[in-house]
């Protein structure tokens, strides 16, 4: 990438540099270009950006003027009426800190798992790791969706139906958080590990002690793709939930959702609130999130 | 040759036999997630997909009834269908679109492209049940936005909700929607690394932007479209919680798809060993997807 990209750079800079010469015919030109491509960019942004902003401004409507015409984009008297009917009806509160457990502890043993076996899959070489390899990447052709049936049978014979464990230990093993570890850990030259080999250090604190703090940027990428998978997971803990103490914040929204007749004030509140951390989160992050190469057998 | 040959082969062995126990200890963890939720399930699904099981009790193996009961089951095509059409319509759509946003944002004339892209990528972030809900909220018949909009230029109401196939129109385009932010990403990543030169001996040739884009940038990032397509296709034919939330699969039953046939038949009807069977074709139709894109990739590397 950085390679790419420095042709780009200089080529800015020449561009910068003719301009500076030549003001009038450079600024000229840049100008007729830039208009087209601008505009066509902030119009497509518009179209994306629009049903959120029609979404989030009416959620701030109370619920009597919802329907009321000639609709408005602005709420004419905001609240957070919906909000509190949201966060009061159905537990929302219990939803949540449901959801955040599922996501906080998913996500800490997927990062795990998957950076040790991504070192292993890197460094060594193994026929039972080239094995485990061709496994892995069977995952990625067998999605859970196709094996719904067995695998809830599976984590029922196990114990763990109607339990948050039984949504977390399944979501840990990730096709491609083994694989961005992987494509890491093989950039890492193999001098480092010979080197303090002659040290005298031992395998395992070889990869605790180097190799584990070198690798922050990936676990930090995983774990932001991670807590967003299972923030956003709904068909699995549908299945492995009964009790409705347990349930997720998706299962929440979407039981509102799938009433005879729709609360819209009380389902839009609720919708908003569930979109909150992801969104704090990205905005935070967004760096990692859009570096991440993320090209190879993804899956959640 | 010959006496390299030993020299080769010589090193992997030492290094095996160094090191055995670290790398098993460090996948461990994983191994015993494999075999308990992806191996055994495999196994016991495909076993089930021949024998009358409903998730309790004692079940007959009953050979290979269950795939032909599939294949006379009226509901079982429909979804079948349905779930093809669907495909079929979203991964064009989103394909088209992820294309465009990434060119125009990786465009030198483009303003403000950092925080544009924000705008492309907030609905990836969205749980497929969220937007779900907008969606329905949009397209609402009597009280949406997109209609009242229609309303007011003179047109008159249509009916998203209670006509099957516009309801599907919809969610395809919720859905496109939805995955251009991740689309997107992998394009843009794409079109950056198609060097420059190209771009500018063009240029010189005398080729406009968009003899440049058909010419470079779409050959230059064939590898790229087709995970795009492949990741969209498989994605597609798992679709299930923007249905759940947007319409649930209506009008009636008339857009329930595959994974909500294999959901109500193995869970609602407690039919285990039928829909572990559905499930085996829909994981046949994957793997064929996938297969045929590696030919069709193999093919074009080859050229």
């Amino acid at each position: 990438m950085t390679t790419t990209d420095m042709p780009r750079k200089a080529d800015a800079d020449s561009a910068r540099a003719v301009s500076r010469k030549r003001p009038r015919g450079a600024v000229g030109g840049g100008l007729r270009r830039a208009v087209p491509a601008t505009t066509l960019l902030w119009v497509l942004a518009a179209l994306y950006g629009l049903p959120v902003l029609w979404f989030v401004l009416s959620s701030f409507k109370p619920a009597g003027d919802l329907f009321s015409l000639p609709l408005t984009l602005f709420p004419e008297d905001p609240t957070v009426s919906g909000y509190k009917a949201a966060w009061d009806s159905a537990n929302f509160s219990q939803y949540f800190i449901n959801t955040a457990i599922v996501c906080v502890l998913a996500t800490i043993l997927t990062v795990g798992v998957s950076c040790c076996t991504g070192y292993a899959l890197a460094k060594y070489d193994n026929k039972w790791l080239k094995v485990f390899f061709v496994g892995i990447l069977a995952t990625t052709m067998l999605p859970g969706e196709v094996m719904l049936a067995p695998q809830f049978l599976v984590v029922r014979d196990l114990g763990l139906y109607n339990s948050l464990a039984g949504i977390i230990l399944p979501a840990v093993l990730t096709a491609t958080g083994c694989f961005m570890f992987r494509q890491f850990f093989l950039t890492v030259p193999d001098e480092l590990i010979e080197a303090a080999r002659i040290d005298g250090a031992r395998e395992l604190s070889i990869f605790l002690r180097i190799m584990v703090p070198i690798s922050r940027p990936i676990m930090l990428t995983l774990a932001i793709l991670s807590f967003q998978w299972r923030w956003n997971d709904y068909i699995w803990p549908l299945l492995m939930l009964n009790d409705p103490e347990k349930f997720t914040v998706q299962i929440g929204i979407q039981s509102l959702v799938g009433a005879q007749n729709i609360n819209w004030s009380v389902v839009l509140g609720g919708s908003v609130i569930s979109m909150i951390p992801l969104i704090v989160v990205f905005l935070v992050f967004q760096r990692y999130v859009m570096n991440a190469n993320i090209n190879a057998g993804l899956k959640d | 040759m010959t006496k390299r040959a030993p020299d080769v082969s010589a090193s992997p062995p030492r290094r095996r036999s160094k090191y055995t126990l670290a790398p098993l200890v460090l996948i461990a963890a994983n191994v015993v997630l494999f075999a308990l939720f992806f191996v055994w399930p495999a196994v016991i699904g495909l076993v089930y997909s021949f024998t009358n099981y409903t998730g309790v009790g004692a079940f007959q193996f009953v050979g290979l009834d269950n795939y032909q009961h599939l294949f006379g089951d009226s509901t079982f095509f429909d979804a079948l269908t349905r779930t093809l059409l669907y495909t079929v319509l979203f991964v064009p759509l989103n394909f088209v679109f992820s294309l465009l946003i990434a060119n125009v944002l990786v465009s030198k004339h483009a303003k403000g492209v950092s925080v544009a892209r924000v705008f492309f990528f907030i609905p990836w972030l969205l749980s497929p049940i969220v937007v779900g809900v907008l969606w329905r909220w949009l397209f609402g018949e009597n009280f949406g936005l997109v209609n009242y909009l229609i309303e007011k230029v003179g047109g008159s109401a249509v009916p998203w909700q209670s006509n099957a196939d516009l309801s599907l129109i919809v969610v395809v385009v919720a859905a496109s929607w939805a995955w251009t932010g991740f689309s997107m990403l992998l394009f843009i990543a794409a079109i950056k690394n198609v060097p420059v030169s190209y771009y500018e001996a063009a240029a010189l040739d005398g080729a406009g932007p968009w003899r440049q884009f058909f010419s470079i940038t779409l050959p230059s990032i064939a590898p790229t479209s087709f995970i795009v397509i492949l990741l969209n296709t498989i994605h597609g034919m798992k679709e299930y919680p923007l249905f759940a939330s947007l319409n649930n699969g209506g009008p009636g039953t008339s857009n329930n798809l595959l994974v909500q046939y294999i959901y109500q038949t193995g869970f609602k009807a407690g039919q285990i060993g039928y829909a572990s069977a559905a499930s085996f074709v829909l994981m046949l139709i994957l793997m064929a997807v996938a297969i045929i894109q590696l030919m069709v990739n193999r093919r074009v590397e080859n050229r």
